[in-house]
């Protein structure tokens, strides 16, 4: 493989690992405020399965980086790279993930339809990504799809009891949709690290996922009784590394031990 | 040169003391989280080993007292990896772990295996309680204390227990 195209595959990688564990981090924000205990102990369960696969894909981005010798940040490797420095040591610009995991979580109604558009997409993009050339990528995917199945019956069943539920839950629901659509067109934007990994057979053309997404969304809303939108102004750049206000607060938080006590192990 | 005269039953039998820490009723055998071993020709032994997932937070410390175990037998060289594929199922579960779970209040997999589906409102499938025997449980929650286990609660003798999610 050229150097070129490992660094593509690295940052598709990083994509996958990024768009991971920013949503599950947001997810371990409900830790100990969810509506009722079972749902708490869900929602940061959910939490734990994303963690666990942007691990796995941060372990596998730090073993293409150090075979190659490529920095996270450009220039010359100083030191291998290893899935913690890839978390905890890279800023906001170098972060891949879409903007819709870093979005606050707002209510309830909010942080439910959030999981349900996110799981649809990671339900079909690893169905595709399990039959990458790369075995890595594919063994990944094959092990995360089983948890996104679970996801995704969890998160549909609360779209359709909050949306079919009261006129209360509805209302929310009502407006979670409104502020969380002009985030849904950026799933489907490839970057182009994206469509070279898909050219090389390693990765996934995210553009052959929407009718598929679309379909599920449609017949998901029709269940709950919730319309499905008319197509608004899209917002995009943070698979490039352009993020929203949000991301900065997150690594703050996230970041903050490894800045103030560089290698604290506990 | 081989300088171990071992064969890997003995290994599996060492292994058999290495409990898993969120379950500590069974050991990684019993769980199906241990995939196979390589006894190199340079004397490195391998363990390949399997998360059931992703997320499992008991690997790090499995991978470590796998080592520990070993170590204190004499083996020098020991390289513990992880694979991913094919992916962990409850179906690999022994049946001596699946009697053991029932013994510690946890209710084992089915026989027949349960694979997640993407089917909306399914019915619960038929899960016995560990305590009394009976088979008038329900679900309460999709997830309970470890990432591999939902929580259920027994109609007639009121307890709740742990049964292993659909997998």
């Amino acid at each position: 493989m050229s150097n070129q195209s490992t660094n593509q595959l690295i940052n598709f990688t990083l994509h996958l690992a990024d768009n991971a564990l920013i949503l599950g981090h947001r997810n371990s924000e409900w830790c100990g405020h969810g509506p009722v205990l079972e749902q708490d102990i869900a929602i940061t369960n959910i939490s734990l399965d994303l963690i666990g696969q942007s691990r796995n894909f941060y372990q596998y981005a730090a073993t293409l980086m150090n075979d190659q010798k490529v920095s996270p940040l450009g220039g010359d490797l100083e030191g291998a790279v290893s899935e913690d420095t890839l978390a905890y040591l890279r800023d906001n610009r170098e972060f891949k993930n879409c903007l819709l995991v870093e979005l606050p979580n707002g209510d309830w109604a909010k942080t439910i339809l959030r999981q349900f558009l996110f799981s649809t997409y990671q339900f079909y993009l690893y169905q595709e990504l399990q039959n990458s050339k790369d075995k890595q990528l594919a063994a990944i995917a094959e092990k995360s799809l089983k948890e996104v199945t679970y996801h995704l019956r969890w998160s549909s069943e609360w779209v359709i009891r909050l949306g079919d539920g009261t006129n209360e839950s509805h209302e929310r629901m009502l407006t979670a949709i409104d502020e969380l659509w002009r985030y849904v067109g950026e799933l489907f934007t490839a970057a182009g690290y994206e469509l070279q990994a898909a050219k090389e057979g390693s990765g996934v053309n995210p553009t052959i996922l929407q009718l598929k997404w679309e379909e599920r969304v449609k017949e998901i809303f029709a269940e709950a009784t919730l319309p499905y939108p008319e197509q608004v102004y899209q917002q995009t750049g943070g698979k490039e590394g352009k993020h929203t206000e949000h991301l900065g607060y997150i690594l703050t938080e996230l970041q903050f031990m490894q800045r103030a006590y560089p290698n604290s192990e506990w | 040169m081989i300088k171990y005269q071992i064969d890997k039953a003995t290994i599996y039998s060492y292994l058999e003391e290495v409990k898993d820490p969120e379950v500590p009723a069974l050991n990684v055998i019993d769980m199906g989280i241990v995939r196979d071993i390589i006894l190199h020709e340079d004397d490195c032994l391998e363990i390949i080993i399997t998360p059931t997932y992703s997320g499992c937070p008991a690997m790090d410390v499995i991978s470590m007292n796998i080592r520990i175990m070993l170590s204190t037998l004499g083996f020098k060289k020991i390289k513990i990896t992880q694979s991913l594929s094919p992916a962990w199922t409850t179906d690999w579960m022994s049946e001596e772990g699946k009697r053991k779970l029932r013994q510690y209040g946890i209710a084992p997999p089915n026989p027949k295996q349960q694979v997640c589906n993407d089917k909306l409102f399914a019915d619960d499938e038929a899960v016995q309680c560990p305590h009394c025997d009976s088979w008038h449980t329900h679900r309460v929650s999709e997830f309970g204390s470890t990432p591999c286990k939902s929580l259920f609660v027994c109609d007639d003798c009121k307890e709740p227990f742990d049964y292993f999610k659909c997998h």
